[in-house]
C-alpha cells in the first residue's frame, strides 16, 4: 500500500529561474506543505534558552500538541505546562481568570519555583479581546519572586508586524533591567547558538578585554540578568535584529547590527564600523580575504563541479551564499526559499542579472510533497541545509540551521570546511533531519 | 499537606492527546484525497512530525490553508477556495476534505457552504468537517470516516464470513504490524477481510464495505462509522482488539455470534473490575479495555481501565473510570498497585506505584513509538510484565 499518489509531476509554480523571479516572494501563495526537516528551532526551543525558566502555553489542544511534544522530545517536560482552551471558554467571559487560576495551580504544585515563566497566549486570545496585561499583573502580584514574560504563539499574525519568531527573540530579553553600565561587557542578543569563538567578532571582543554575554552561554538566571549591564547590544541573526534594537533602546544602550554575510565588501564594511564603534584601531581585511579565498580554492579542489543546493533554513542569506559560490566557479543549481528577507535584495538582483539560470524552489508549495521522489534527476547533490537535503534526496549535506553560529570572513571559511566534510561523509538524512531543534537534546537518539 | 484543587484543562507536566484535525488527516491519509486544514501554521508540522509516522514513506496530500490575519478579519474565504481549486486541478485528488482549526471556529467559517462551493467548482466529492482543534483525534477521525463512507460506499451483495476492520489509524496502532496481524488473524479464522478503515486498504475495498457480514471496531473512532454501516447495510459490529490469546478467541466468538444473531457485542466490557488496588491501564477505551481483558484472561489478573475524558465516547466495563485531568489521574494512580500508561504519564505516578511503560502514539507522538509492541493474538504472560 505504500504507493505514490503522484509519481511524476510537473513542478511549474513550485520552481522558477531567478531570471524570471520577482523579489521578495517569487511564488504565488497557496496551500502549504510541511517538509519533514525538523532541525530549525521553534519558539519552545528558543524560550528554553532562558535559564531556570518554565513555559506555560495557553491555547487549543491542536496548538498545544506541537509545543508540548517539542518539550517532550527535548526531555524538558519538567519545564513545560499548559492550560487548554475549549470552545466554552471563548464565551464564558472568564478567560483571564481561568488562565490566572490555571497558572497559579501549576506554580503552586512546584516545589522549586522557576525564576521566570514564559506565558504564551494564542491567536484566539488576541481575536477575543483577551486582557493579557491584567493576567500578568495578577500573576506578578501573586508570585513577586517570578519574572512573568509576555509571549505569543500567534501564527495567524505571522505576516503582520513582527513574526512570532521575531517577537519571541524580543521577549526573550524582557526580564532584563538596566543595570549599571559595564563598559567592558558586550551582549550578543537573540541568536540560538553561540557565535563561533574564532570569528573576528568574538576574537576582537576577547582580545580587547571585553566580556561577551550571550544567552546561549548563560549558566543560570543571574548570569542571564547580568546581560543588562552590557554597554553594547549586538545582533547577528536577522530575526533577532528588532528585538536587540528594542532592548538597546529600552536599556539606553548602543546597538550594532553585524549580520552573517558571505560578501567580502559587507564583512569588511561591518568590521570597520564595529571597530570604530568600540574605538579600536582599524584592521586591514586583506589577510582575512586571502584566507577565505584559499578555503574556497581548497573546497573547489575537493568537491569539483558537484551540483550544490542551498536552503533558507541553513542560513538567513542563502542568496548571498549562492552568489559567493557561483562567483568562485561552483555549480550552484538551486536555492530553496519561499520568501527572501530584505537584506538579500542586492544579491537577488545580482544573481538575476548574472546567473539567471539559478533555480529558486519553494519549500511549502503543494507540489513539493512529491519533490525528490521521482521528479528529479539522479545527479549527485551536495546540499546545504536539511530541507535541501530532503528535497534533493542526497546523503551529503551540511547539517546546520540559522547560519550554524558562523560569522564574518571566518563564517565563509567555516562553510568551506563544512562543505568538504559533507562531501566526504554521508549522513543518514532521514534520521538526522527528523530530530527537532538541531543541537537540542532529543529523546529519539 | 494542603489538598490541591482539581483543575480541569490544566497540566503541570503531562502531554495532551492529538487533536481532531490530526484525526481527520490520519483517517484520510491513505485514501487518495486532498485534506486541507484551514489554519495559519503549525497544524501541518505538528501533524507531520508527531502524529503521522507515514509522512516520510508514503505520499499523501495533507496541507494547510495558511490563513492570515487579514483573511481572518475580512472573512476572505475566496482565497482558500481558489487555492484549493488550483491545487486540485494540479494534483488530481480523488476527493477534497476541508477541516478547521481554532481560528476558523472563532470567525465562524461555514465549512458546509465552502464544501458545496468547492464541489461545484471542482466536480470532486468534497467534505466539510467541523473540527476546531479543541477536540480529540477520535472525534476528527470518526467524523472523517463517516463522511467518507457516506460518500463512497456502494450498495452490494452480502458475503458470509466477511468483515471490515474499522478505526485503524497509527495514532492508536502505530506502525508496528498490529493492523497486518489483525488481518492475518481474521483471515486465518476463515474471514474474508473486505476492508480496513483506514490503513492498508485501497479506496476501492472500502467502497465495498457494505458486503461485510460483520464489522470489527478496533478504536472508538470507528463506532460512528460502524453505526452508519449497521443502519445502512444491517451489519452488526463487535468492538475489541484481539490482544492476547484467550481474549482473541473470545472476540472471535463474538464476531461469529454477531453475524449469526445480527446484534452487536463488546466482549471487553464483561471484565470484573477491581474497586481499587490492582492493575490500571490508561488509554483509548476499546484498545485499553481490550488489553485489560487480555491481561485478565491470559494472566488471571483483574484490571481497571482509566480512560482520559478527552477520549470519549468510551466503551468501558462497569467500574472502569473516566479521568478528567492531571490531578485526577495522579489520584487514580495512587489507588493502583501497577499502572500501564504512556511514559509521559510517569511523572504523575506516585512513588510506590509500579509504572509499566505502555506508549500510545496519540499521546506521546513518536517519542516512544519504537517501544509499542504488537500484542495481537500473542499470549500475554505474567513474566512479560513481571506481574
Amino acid at each position: 500500500m505504500l504507493t505514490k499518489v503522484q509519481p511524476h509531476l510537473d513542478m511549474s509554480g513550485a520552481e522558477i529561474r531567478i531570471g524570471d523571479a520577482v523579489f521578495p516572494s517569487p511564488f504565488e501563495a497557496g496551500l502549504e506543505f510541511s517538509a519533514p526537516a525538523r532541525g530549525p528551532w521553534n519558539i519552545v526551543h528558543t524560550g528554553m534558552l532562558v535559564p531556570q525558566s518554565h513555559q506555560i502555553f495557553a491555547c487549543a489542544r491542536g496548538c498545544l500538541r506541537g509545543v508540548i511534544l517539542t518539550a517532550a522530545e527535548m526531555n524538558a517536560m519538567n519545564r513545560m505546562s499548559w492550560v487548554s482552551l475549549e470552545e466554552n471558554d471563548l464565551f464564558s467571559g472568564k478567560m483571564e481568570q481561568d488562565l490566572v487560576d490555571g497558572c497559579v495551580h501549576i506554580l503552586e504544585q512546584m516545589k522549586r519555583k522557576p525564576k521566570a515563566v514564559l506565558l504564551f497566549v494564542s491567536c484566539l486570545h488576541l481575536f477575543s479581546g483577551f486582557d493579557f496585561t491584567l493576567v500578568l499583573e495578577q500573576l506578578r502580584e501573586r508570585f513577586p519572586e517570578i519574572d512573568f514574560i509576555e509571549c505569543y504563539m500567534h501564527p495567524t499574525m505571522r505576516k503582520s508586524g513582527l513574526t512570532p519568531d521575531q517577537m519571541m527573540r524580543q521577549q526573550l530579553f524582557a526580564p532584563l533591567k538596566s543595570l549599571p553600565e559595564n563598559p567592558k561587557s558586550v551582549a550578543i542578543v537573540g541568536n540560538d547558538r553561540p557565535t563561533d569563538p574564532e570569528s573576528f567578532l568574538c576574537r576582537s571582543l576577547a582580545g580587547n578585554g571585553l566580556g561577551v554575554r550571550d544567552i546561549t552561554l548563560c549558566r543560570d538566571y543571574e548570569e542571564y540578568l547580568r546581560m543588562g549591564e552590557s554597554s553594547l547590544m549586538i545582533a547577528t541573526y536577522p530575526p533577532a535584529k528588532a528585538g536587540a534594537e528594542h532592548l538597546a533602546k529600552r536599556l539606553n544602550r548602543k546597538f550594532f547590527y553585524y549580520p552573517l554575510s558571505y560578501s567580502y565588501a559587507e564583512n569588511a564594511r561591518n568590521q570597520r564600523c564595529f571597530l570604530e564603534l568600540l574605538g579600536l584601531p582599524e584592521v586591514d581585511p586583506e589577510l582575512q580575504i586571502r584566507t577565505a579565498e584559499e578555503a574556497l580554492k581548497q573546497l573547489k579542489d575537493v568537491i569539483g563541479n558537484i551540483a550544490i543546493e542551498i536552503d533558507y533554513t541553513s542560513t538567513p542569506r542563502p542568496l548571498g551564499l549562492a552568489r559567493l559560490l557561483l562567483e568562485h566557479g561552483f555549480n550552484v543549481k538551486r536555492v530553496y526559499a519561499d520568501v527572501f528577507i530584505g537584506e538579500e535584495k542586492e544579491d537577488f538582483e545580482f544573481l538575476k542579472t548574472n546567473y539567471p539560470e539559478l533555480i529558486l524552489t519553494a519549500t511549502v508549495h503543494v507540489k513539493m510533497r512529491f519533490s525528490g521522489k521521482g521528479c528529479r534527476t539522479e545527479e549527485p547533490v551536495l546540499a546545504i541545509g536539511q530541507k535541501a537535503a530532503y528535497f534533493s534526496g542526497t546523503r551529503h549535506f551540511v547539517n546546520i540551521v540559522a547560519g550554524g553560529g558562523a560569522h564574518g570572513f571566518e563564517g565563509i571559511i567555516r562553510m568551506c570546511e563544512w562543505m568538504i566534510d559533507a562531501f566526504k561523509n554521508e549522513k543518514d538524512t532521514k534520521e538526522v533531519i527528523k530530530l527537532k531543534g538541531l543541537g537540542c537534546e532529543s529523546c529519539l537518539l | 499537606m494542603r489538598k490541591l484543587l482539581i483543575m480541569k484543562q490544566t497540566a503541570r507536566i503531562i502531554s495532551i492527546y492529538a487533536s481532531d484535525t490530526a484525526g481527520v488527516c490520519s483517517m484520510l491519509y491513505e485514501l487518495g484525497g486532498m485534506t486541507v486544514v484551514h489554519d495559519a501554521s503549525g497544524c501541518n508540522s505538528t501533524y507531520s512530525t508527531h502524529d503521522e509516522p507515514r509522512w516520510y514513506q508514503q505520499d499523501s496530500m495533507i496541507y494547510i490553508s495558511a490563513l492570515t490575519e487579514t483573511d481572518a478579519i475580512l472573512g476572505n474565504d475566496a482565497r482558500l477556495v481558489d487555492d484549493m481549486v488550483r491545487a486540485a486541478e494540479e494534483l488530481k485528488p480523488r476527493f477534497l476534505a476541508l477541516c478547521g482549526s481554532p481560528m476558523p471556529m472563532m470567525i465562524g467559517t461555514d465549512f458546509d457552504a465552502l464544501a458545496m462551493e468547492l464541489e461545484t467548482k471542482t466536480g470532486l466529492p468534497v467534505f466539510g468537517l467541523h473540527t476546531n482543534g479543541m477536540n480529540s483525534y477520535l472525534q476528527g477521525a470518526s467524523d472523517a470516516l463517516c463522511a467518507y463512507l457516506k460518500r463512497f460506499c456502494t450498495d452490494t451483495e452480502k458475503q458470509k464470513r466477511s468483515v471490515n476492520i474499522i478505526g485503524a489509524t497509527p495514532l492508536d496502532f502505530s506502525l508496528n504490524g498490529s493492523i497486518s496481524s489483525i488481518k492475518t488473524w481474521l483471515s486465518g479464522n476463515g474471514y474474508d477481510v473486505v476492508s480496513c478503515m483506514a490503513m492498508e486498504s485501497a479506496p476501492e475495498e472500502i467502497a465495498m464495505a457494505g458486503k461485510a457480514a460483520v464489522n470489527l471496531v478496533i478504536s472508538s473512532c470507528g463506532i460512528a462509522a460502524a453505526e452508519y454501516l449497521k443502519n445502512r447495510f444491517s451489519i452488526p459490529y463487535v468492538t475489541g482488539v484481539p490482544y492476547g490469546k484467550a481474549f482473541a478467541d473470545e472476540l472471535l466468538l463474538s464476531l461469529k455470534k454477531a453475524e449469526e444473531q445480527g446484534i452487536c457485542f463488546s466482549p471487553h466490557t464483561g471484565r470484573t473490575v477491581p474497586d481499587k488496588g490492582g492493575i490500571s491501564v490508561v488509554g483509548e477505551s476499546i484498545t485499553a479495555s481490550s488489553f485489560a481483558a487480555a491481561l485478565a484472561a491470559d494472566c488471571g489478573v483483574p484490571v481497571r481501565v482509566l480512560c482520559p475524558a478527552a477520549l470519549q465516547p468510551a466503551v468501558l466495563a462497569p467500574g472502569d473510570r473516566v479521568i478528567n485531568c492531571e490531578d485526577q489521574i495522579s489520584a487514580e494512580f495512587s489507588e493502583s498497585e501497577i499502572v500501564f500508561a504512556d511514559p509521559l504519564f510517569e511523572p504523575v505516578c506516585p512513588a510506590g506505584v509500579r509504572f509499566i511503560r505502555y506508549p500510545h502514539e496519540a499521546f506521546s507522538g513518536r517519542c516512544f513509538s519504537g517501544e509499542i509492541k504488537n500484542h495481537i493474538c500473542r499470549e500475554l504472560k505474567r513474566e512479560m510484565f513481571s506481574l
